[in-house]
C-alpha cells in the first residue's frame, strides 16, 4: 500500500484518537500536578433564616470566594507536584498499618479499599468469565440445530440489558425483603439480609458481572468453534483421544488468541468497575476506583470538588489497568513476532 | 351536531377559566426552573405553570446541576428551588441576584419570616420548613401503653419493649444510607450533644465528645433497625412505614404526608408526629431546620426577573397552599398546620430551637467526609474514635485542597 493512501485511511482515526483520547489524558496528567483553588476572604456576614414563625439571625465570618468584575469567582492555580497523588495514597497512614501489621486498617483507608476490591473483583471474575463462556459456547455448539437459534437468544441476552439497569434488577429481587431473599428466608428458615454486611454484597456484584458478561465471551467463542479445523478433530477421534483430550490439545489451542483477546478486554472493562458499586449501593461496604475518582469529581452541597484528587486518581487508576495488562501484552507481542508476518 | 357544540364550547371555558383565574396576570416570557422533585415543588411549580410560558424541571439532581447551569450568561434557568444545604455555592459564586425590589413591588403577600436575608440583603424566599422529627406508631404505643419519647434513651427504651412485643419486623426506622443520609443522621445527633462541626480557625473540631457519644447513640439505634440499615434512605424508610415494618423512626417532615396516602399506605391515621428527642437534658432537639425556597438568576434582563418573580409568587401563594395543605409545613399566608403537622412545629418552636443546617462551604465538606467516613464505624471496621479521626484527616485534606485551612 502506498503511503498516502495509507495515511488517508488511518488519518481520520489517529486525529479522533488524539482529540478524544490522548488530548483528555495529558490534560487529567497535567491537572493531577495543579492545584486551582478560589481566593477566599474572610467576611463577617448575618445570615437570617425562617423558624415556624420567627427568624433566627445569626452573624458568623465566612469564607467566602473573591469575585472579579465580571462576577466570576477569582482562583488561582498552583504547582503542587505529587502532593494529589499523597493525599489519594495517605502513604503515611497506609505505611503505619502495614508496620503494625494491621491490614484491616490499611483497608479502611479509601484508595487501598477500592484497590483491594477493584483486584479481586477483576482476577475472580475473570476466570469464571472465561470458563462459562467456554462452557456455554460448547454447550451451544453441541445443542441441536433446531433449537439453536433460540438457545443462542436467551444466552445473549444478559448482555443486551443496561447495565445499571440489570444491576438493580437484581438488587431489587434481593434488597429488604425482595423476592429471591424472601424466597431463600422460607426455604432455609432463618432470617437472610444480603446487604447487610460487605461480604454478601461483593457476592452479588460478582455474580452480576460473570451474568453479565459471560455471554460476550460465549458469542466470541461460538464463532472461534466454527473455524475449528474438522480434519484436526476427526484424526483426533481415530487416534484415541477423549472428549477432554480433544478439548485440551485441539479446541483450546485453536481459542487461545480468543482467549487472550476476551482476557484483555475483560480486563480492561473490571478493573473500571463502577455500574456494581451504584446499582448495588455498595459504597458503605465495597468501592471500586472508578467509584472514587467519580466520588471526587461530585460536587457537594457547598459546590465544592476535588479535581486534582480525582485527576490523581484518574491516573493511578490508568496505571493500574496498563500493569495488569502487562503479561498478557507481551504474549500477543511474542505470538505476533513469531507469527512472522 | 348542537350537543357536539356545546361540549366544545363548555370544554374551551372550562380551559379558560382554569387559566384566568388561578394566574393574575399572563405571562409572556419564557421562565424556566430548576427545582428537586419532591410533592411540594411540584404543586408551587403547577401554580407556577398556570400563568403560561414556564418550563418546570424537577430533578433530585438539582443539587449538582444548579451552580453550572447559573454560572452561564445568560442563565440556563431563571428560577431555582434551593433549600439552606445547597443555597451556598449559589450565594458564593454570587449567580442569585438580591430580591428587594421585587418583593417592595410585588411581594406584598410575603410574610417577613419567609425573606431570606444575608447581610441585609433579600437572596431566596422560604415556602416551606422542614426538618427531621419522630413519626411513630400512635395505634402501637397506644397497644403497649408507651409514652411517646422525648429522649433518646426514651426511644431505645420503647424500642426494647416494641422488640419484646414483636408486633413490628423492627422497632426503629432510620435514614443511614451511607454518604448524605449517614452524615445527616449524625449532623443531628451531634447538634443534639452540643458539638460543633469546625473551630474558629475552620479546623475540623468532630471528634470530639459530642462526636463519640453521637456515634455511640446511633450504633445503639441500630441495633434495632433493619441490619440492612447502611443502604437505607428517606424513600426506603417511609416504605417501611407504609408497609407497617417498623414503629418509629426520626424522618423527614415532607414526608409524613405520605403515611395518610392510601394508594401507598397500610397505615393511614395510625401514624403520628412528634417533636424530635433530644439527645441530652437540657439540650436542643437532635435535628436541624432547613427550609426550601425560591432564588432568581443574577444572568438574565430586569424584564425577566420581573417576570420570573411574579410567576413565582403565584406558586407561592395562598391559593397553592390551600389545594396542597399537607404536602408541607408551609410559612405561606393561608397554610392550616394538619395533623401530621405537629411534630414539625413544636420541634421547630422547641425552646432551645434546634440550629438550622449552616449553609457554608466547610459544612459541604464536612457532610461528604463524615458520609464517607462513618460506615467504618457501623461495619465494626473501626472505633468511633478512629472514624472520627478519618473524617477529620479527609476534611482537612479537602479544606487544605479549597483554601479554607491554611
Amino acid at each position: 500500500m502506498k503511503f498516502k493512501t495509507f495515511a488517508a485511511f488511518v488519518g481520520p482515526s489517529i486525529f479522533l484518537m488524539l482529540v478524544f483520547i490522548a488530548a483528555p489524558l495529558i490534560s487529567v496528567f497535567m491537572q493531577s500536578f495543579y492545584l486551582t483553588q478560589p481566593v477566599l476572604q474572610a467576611v463577617e456576614v448575618e445570615t437570617c433564616t425562617p423558624g415556624f414563625l420567627t427568624q433566627t439571625c445569626t452573624t458568623e465570618i465566612k469564607n467566602q470566594p473573591i469575585l472579579d468584575e465580571a462576577g466570576k469567582v477569582v482562583t488561582r492555580t498552583e504547582f503542587v507536584g505529587l502532593q494529589s497523588y499523597r493525599n489519594v495514597l495517605e502513604p503515611e497512614a497506609a505505611w503505619a498499618a502495614i508496620s503494625s501489621g494491621r491490614i484491616g486498617q490499611l483497608l479502611t483507608i479509601d484508595f487501598w479499599k477500592a484497590l483491594r476490591f477493584t483486584l479481586t473483583f477483576t482476577l475472580i471474575t475473570l476466570p469464571l468469565v472465561i470458563g462459562l463462556g467456554l462452557a456455554l459456547a460448547l454447550a451451544v455448539n453441541n445443542a441441536a440445530k433446531a433449537i439453536r437459534g433460540q438457545v443462542i437468544f436467551i444466552t445473549l441476552l444478559p448482555f443486551i440489558i443496561t447495565p445499571v439497569i440489570g444491576a438493580l434488577s437484581i438488587r431489587w429481587l434481593f434488597i429488604g425483603d425482595g423476592i429471591l431473599t424472601a424466597g431463600l428466608e422460607w426455604w432455609l428458615a432463618r432470617d437472610i439480609s444480603m446487604f447487610a454486611q460487605g461480604w454478601t454484597i461483593e457476592l452479588l456484584m460478582l455474580f452480576y458481572r460473570v451474568w453479565h458478561v459471560a455471554p460476550f465471551a460465549f458469542v466470541v467463542f461460538y464463532a472461534g468453534l466454527q473455524t475449528v479445523n474438522q480434519d484436526t478433530l476427526e484424526s483426533a477421534i481415530i487416534d484415541g483421544a477423549s472428549r477432554w483430550e480433544r478439548l485440551r490439545y485441539v479446541i483450546i489451542p485453536h481459542l487461545m488468541p480468543l482467549i487472550i483477546f476476551i482476557s484483555l478486554i475483560h480486563l480492561m472493562d473490571s478493573y473500571r468497575v463502577f455500574e456494581e458499586i451504584v446499582g448495588f449501593s455498595a459504597q458503605a461496604h465495597r468501592i471500586s476506583l472508578q467509584w472514587l475518582t467519580y466520588d471526587l469529581l461530585t460536587p457537594d452541597d457547598s459546590g465544592n470538588r476535588s479535581i486534582s484528587r480525582a485527576s490523581a486518581s484518574a491516573m493511578l487508576t490508568m496505571i493500574g489497568i496498563v500493569i495488569l495488562l502487562i503479561p498478557l501484552l507481551r504474549r500477543t507481542w511474542a505470538d505476533h513476532k513469531g507469527a512472522g508476518h | 351536531m348542537k350537543i357536539r357544540h356545546i361540549a366544545i364550547a363548555g370544554a374551551m371555558s372550562l380551559i379558560g377559566s382554569a387559566g384566568w383565574a388561578a394566574c393574575s396576570f399572563e405571562n409572556t416570557t419564557t421562565i424556566k426552573s430548576l427545582t428537586a422533585g419532591f410533592e411540594a415543588w411540584k404543586s408551587v411549580t403547577d401554580a407556577m405553570a398556570e400563568c403560561g410560558n414556564v418550563e418546570a424541571e424537577l430533578d433530585q439532581e438539582f443539587r449538582t446541576k444548579q451552580p453550572a447551569a447559573f454560572a452561564t450568561n445568560p442563565s440556563l434557568y431563571q428560577i431555582g428551588g434551593v433549600s439552606n444545604g445547597t443555597v451556598t455555592p449559589l450565594l458564593n459564586e454570587g449567580t442569585i441576584r438580591p430580591l428587594d425590589d421585587l418583593v417592595a413591588r410585588y411581594g406584598a403577600n410575603l410574610k417577613p419570616n419567609q425573606l431570606i436575608k444575608i447581610d441585609g440583603q433579600t437572596m431566596a424566599v422560604a415556602m416551606m420548613v422542614n426538618t427531621q422529627h419522630l413519626m411513630y406508631r400512635s395505634d402501637i404505643f397506644a397497644d403497649l401503653g408507651l409514652e411517646v419519647p422525648s429522649t433518646y434513651d426514651e426511644v431505645l427504651a420503647a424500642a426494647e419493649k416494641i422488640k419484646e412485643a414483636g408486633v413490628v419486623d423492627y422497632p426503629l426506622g432510620g435514614t443511614m444510607k451511607s454518604g448524605w443520609n449517614l452524615a445527616q443522621d449524625f449532623n443531628n445527633m451531634f447538634l443534639g450533644y452540643g458539638g460543633g462541626f469546625v473551630n474558629e480557625d475552620k479546623t475540623p473540631a468532630v471528634n470530639s465528645e459530642a462526636g463519640v457519644k453521637a456515634l455511640n447513640m446511633m450504633k445503639a439505634l441500630s441495633a434495632y433497625m433493619d441490619p440492612e440499615y447502611l443502604v437505607s434512605d428517606s424513600t426506603y424508610v417511609q416504605q417501611q412505614f407504609q408497609q407497617g415494618k417498623i414503629a418509629m423512626a426520626n424522618l423527614w417532615a415532607s414526608r409524613a404526608g405520605a403515611m395518610d396516602d392510601a394508594a401507598e399506605s397500610q397505615v393511614v391515621g395510625k401514624v403520628e408526629t412528634a417533636a424530635a428527642p433530644l439527645a441530652m437534658a437540657g439540650g436542643t432537639p437532635a435535628t436541624t431546620l432547613w427550609w426550601d425556597g425560591i432564588v432568581l438568576a443574577k444572568n438574565m434582563s430586569d424584564e425577566e426577573a420581573d417576570a420570573a418573580f411574579r410567576v413565582a409568587m403565584e406558586g407561592l401563594d395562598t391559593e397553592m397552599v390551600t389545594g396542597a395543605n399537607d404536602q408541607a409545613i408551609w410559612l405561606i399566608e393561608g397554610y392550616q398546620p394538619g395533623r401530621l403537622a405537629t411534630g414539625a412545629i413544636a420541634t421547630a418552636t422547641a425552646s432551645p430551637a434546634p440550629l438550622p443546617y449552616p449553609s457554608t462551604t466547610e459544612m459541604g465538606l464536612m457532610h461528604t467526609a463524615l458520609g464517607n467516613n462513618l460506615p467504618d464505624f457501623f461495619t465494626g471496621a473501626k472505633s468511633a474514635e478512629e472514624a472520627l479521626a478519618a473524617v477529620e484527616a479527609e476534611y482537612l485534606t479537602a479544606a487544605k485542597e479549597a483554601g479554607i485551612v491554611e
